[in-house]
């Protein structure tokens, strides 16, 4: 798996302490919580769960940054698209990645617009996930 | 039975659920997260989503009894059982949530009414399938062997 160590390892907003990606993970159904949480962790990849956007945007404000953001779009209290718009507005330049099980392009047309990096269909699945990080570090050496 | 026949019993029912599509390939991602420092990773998130599905059949009915229907409410419950059992792999019963929004989308209260059924009934068969899927793997592992490994089946 040399291939995955590269990926991960040549990213510039890890975390100073651990040397590892940080990530979170904004969704608010536990099915999808727990797998993409153990996903993420199975590639090394340190992870915090929120369960909706105002949450997302919740601890970003407590002084918390992550390479990467996994935005679902429909949550409860504020969902993907407003919260990506908030996060943009607040200056976060990091990897936000939506990912939905909508597939109608209308939707996904707005939530990119948002300010999206990528977009995934769920289910995510661990090859998914590495052309996501792949964007990650090609977003850091820019 | 020998752990040998075991293990062979275990290969055959998986290729028989995934070949009567009662699961898809996101299964095997499951699978594949599976190691020992999370032995029981499959077990646990298949339990919570028969947990959330569980709910959701509930208020889904609740909500398909009104005497006035709230579309909207009732395809945002087949919207998150979708989104749920496709995480899992569980394709019967996504398929059955598809179809399913169709008729939320037509306002159809009886076709709705009807999908709902059809619902419960998948997640009732994948559930039993799953269980005995689990007894398996409980048995092999009691009698010291190991769950295989689908892809090196070359499943």
């Amino acid at each position: 798996m040399d291939d995955h160590h590269q990926l991960i390892n040549g990213v510039a907003g890890r975390n100073p302490e651990t040397n590892k990606i940080t990530a979170l993970i904004v969704d608010d159904n536990m099915v999808n919580q727990t797998i993409h949480h153990r996903l993420l962790h199975s590639l090394g990849i340190e992870n915090q769960v929120v369960g909706n956007g105002k949450e997302a945007i919740d601890v970003h404000c407590s002084g918390k940054i992550f390479d990467l953001i996994l935005m679902d779009l429909d949550m409860p209290v504020m969902n993907g698209i407003e919260a990506t718009r908030k996060l943009r507005a607040m200056g976060i330049r990091n990897t936000i990645v939506g990912v939905s099980s909508r597939s109608v392009n209308e939707h996904i047309q707005e939530f990119v617009e948002a300010g999206l990096d990528d977009y995934q269909e769920k289910p995510l699945t661990i090859s998914k996930l590495l052309s996501i990080l792949r964007k990650v570090r090609n977003q850091a050496e820019l | 039975m020998d752990v040998g026949q075991m293990r062979r019993q275990w290969v055959e029912y998986t290729k028989s659920l995934f070949m009567e599509g009662f699961l898809d390939s996101q299964f095997e991602q499951l699978q594949q997260l599976q190691d020992e420092s999370n032995p029981d990773f499959v077990v646990e998130v298949v339990s919570l989503f028969f947990e959330d599905s569980e709910r959701l059949l509930n208020d889904l009915t609740r909500a398909l009894d009104q005497p006035s229907v709230d579309f909207k409410l009732v395809d945002s419950y087949v919207h998150q059982l979708k989104g749920s059992s496709s995480s899992i792999g569980a394709s019967r019963v996504k398929n059955a949530c598809i179809a399913f929004r169709n008729f939320c989308e037509e306002q159809n209260v009886e076709g709705c009414r009807r999908c709902l059924q059809q619902v419960k009934q998948e997640n009732l068969l994948v559930k039993n399938k799953l269980e005995t899927l689990f007894r398996m793997e409980q048995q092999i592992v009691a009698a010291g062997g190991s769950i295989p490994n689908m892809e090196q089946i070359g499943f």
